[in-house]
């Protein structure tokens, strides 16, 4: 028989970490700060506007590009919290959450031999899209030292002619690091400069601590170049319901909503009408779990500098990234041995990128009473490699 | 920080004042100090705990009851409220907007006691017209606290 698969398909690296996965899902009594998702409910009064929308019967398909309604209430949205300006016929895409925006988002713009560029550590879906989309991955590692910010020295360094497009992924995950407006204005002369387009993924663009995020598409003259995506996974707590979104030039737009049109049809009906809901009443229950996770994330830096446990201060997502150089073993191990030994899960940096070797990522999307038993054990694990040198 | 404090206290009296501080990027001696600031300008009334009785095996029975009143003259409905809220029995008394004036809640050990008070002390009141009394069957969620609340994570252990 032919090999039925393709090589572009089985070049693709699986996830460095799934034999980690497994062992996690296998042990018992194992807590986990490990999750890359809110550990609230969706808010009851967006739940129950989709269960409402099931009760009506409201199960067909909406446009290709999502409800109108929603598109206008996204537009209302990005205007009122990030002084962004899109038009909701022409320049806005309802998407199966954010995910599918970067990977049509890379399927548009990309032609054979182009290439994009990723700084890691990062979300891991950028890397494999571009290389879907037939382009070319070209990786920009941050450095602690600069609380894993792109400067644009770094940027400039890795810029050759066939750079096409520059993945902004802030608020980070998994470091958590935030790009300043300053930040974002020295890379957007460059981008200016060498003609790049961005994809600027702004998932966690709602979860910054001690300001207000700045979308990079609102600087002067970005918005032309800019693919803002966004979503309510994060947000609004509403991972399963599967619903982001894109905004950007017509022109990109319009292919996008092509090829969404011929894989995907529309995104699903009752999470769009969920989301206008999300959207019309409910930035209060944003600010109130922003709230919560700044707390945590206080409470969780605090603790590692008891227990002497380095940490730039990250100040977006609800992710801690700190630094285990000190003890003198990889990541992996480390994690592996603080699951094994004190069973606490923990994603190594590893998984975000290569450069993420001597860093941890912390997750606290959980409750206070959870992330505490948690602390118990890491701190035991820290002591115990302390003694043991 | 007054806000902040007492939305974390309303949940958890019994919190840490070192990790309340922590949480609200604040020094531990600005919150004790702000606690009994409150506590002395009666912002907080009690610490009190919020108990789902129906699993001990205390007989219990509230009852929520509707009054109406006349108001008396230069005291409106203060003084028909302070002579009910006086009984040690009534655990809550507030003034309603609408069909009726005064929402009692009353807690007994059971419905014979609970009736007695209603048409003993509260019916022969001059100021009570009428009342109309509510018991309470089942408790599904008191003080913002779901009482048969799902505690499990079912979220997938990791994902990126």
């Amino acid at each position: 028989m032919r090999d039925p698969l393709t090589k572009k398909v089985m070049d693709i690296a699986p996830s460095g970490i799934r034999k980690f996965f497994d062992i996690v899902s296998e042990m018992d009594n194992v807590i986990s700060l490990g999750v890359g998702e809110p550990d609230f409910d969706t808010p009851w009064h967006i739940r129950d506007e989709g269960i409402y929308s099931l009760e009506k019967g409201r199960t067909f398909y909406t446009s290709n590009a999502g409800l109108k309604e929603l598109r206008e209430e996204i537009c209302r949205y990005l205007k009122r919290r990030f002084a962004l300006d899109y038009d909701p016929v022409t320049e806005t895409l309802v998407t199966v959450g954010g995910s599918e925006a970067i990977d049509l988002a890379m399927r548009v713009m990309l032609d054979p031999g182009d290439e994009v560029l990723i700084p890691e550590p990062c979300y891991v879906s950028y890397v494999p899209c571009c290389t879907l989309a037939g382009g070319k991955p070209h990786i920009i590692e941050l450095q602690a030292k600069n609380e894993f910010r792109l400067t644009k020295e770094e940027l400039l360094e890795h810029i050759n002619e066939k750079t096409k497009i520059l993945v902004l992924p802030f608020p980070n995950n998994p470091t958590g690091a935030i790009m300043s407006r300053e930040d974002l204005e020295a890379i957007a002369e460059v981008v200016e400069e060498k003609d790049l387009f961005v994809l600027s993924d702004e998932i966690y663009a709602e979860l910054t601590y001690g300001g207000n995020h700045v979308s990079f598409a609102s600087l002067p003259g970005m918005k032309e170049r800019t693919i803002t995506i966004n979503g309510f996974s994060k947000s609004h707590a509403m991972t399963g319901w599967r619903l982001g979104y894109a905004c950007g030039p017509a022109a990109i737009i319009r292919q996008m909503t092509k090829v969404h049109q011929f894989a995907i049809m529309c995104a699903p009906t009752n999470s769009q009408y969920a989301a206008v809901e999300a959207l019309r009443n409910g930035d209060s229950d944003v600010e109130e779990m922003r709230q919560a996770y700044n707390g945590r994330r206080r409470y969780l830096l605090h603790a590692f500098e008891e227990m002497g446990l380095p940490c730039f201060e990250p100040k977006g997502a609800f992710y801690v990234f700190p630094s285990i150089q000190k003890f003198g073993i990889s990541s992996d191990e480390f994690a592996e041995r603080l699951l094994r030994e004190e069973r606490l899960a923990v994603v190594p940096g590893t998984a975000f990128g290569s450069c993420g070797e001597g860093f941890l990522r912390i997750s606290y999307a959980y409750s206070l009473e959870d992330l505490k038993k948690a602390l118990e054990r890491l701190k035991h694990f820290i002591e115990k490699l302390e003694g043991g040198r | 920080m007054r806000e902040a404090i007492l939305t974390f206290l309303e949940k958890n009296s019994r919190i840490d004042l070192k990790e309340l501080a922590v949480i609200l990027g604040t020094d531990e001696a600005t919150v004790a100090n702000e606690i009994a600031k409150m506590e002395q300008e009666h912002i907080i009334c009690g610490y009190h705990t919020l108990i789902d009785w129906d699993k001990t095996s205390a007989d219990k029975v509230t009852a929520l009851i509707e009054v109406r009143v006349t108001p008396q003259r230069g005291q409106g409905f203060d003084s028909i409220a302070e002579r009910i809220y006086n009984y040690p029995e009534v655990r809550s008394v507030y003034l309603i907007s609408g069909a009726f004036d005064l929402m009692v809640i009353l807690e007994g050990k059971t419905l014979k006691e609970v009736s007695g008070f209603v048409s003993d002390k509260l019916s022969t009141l001059d100021s009570v017209l009428s009342t109309a009394t509510h018991f309470i069957l089942k408790k599904y969620k008191d003080h913002g606290t779901i009482f048969e609340k799902k505690t499990r994570d079912e979220r997938m252990p990791v994902t990126l």
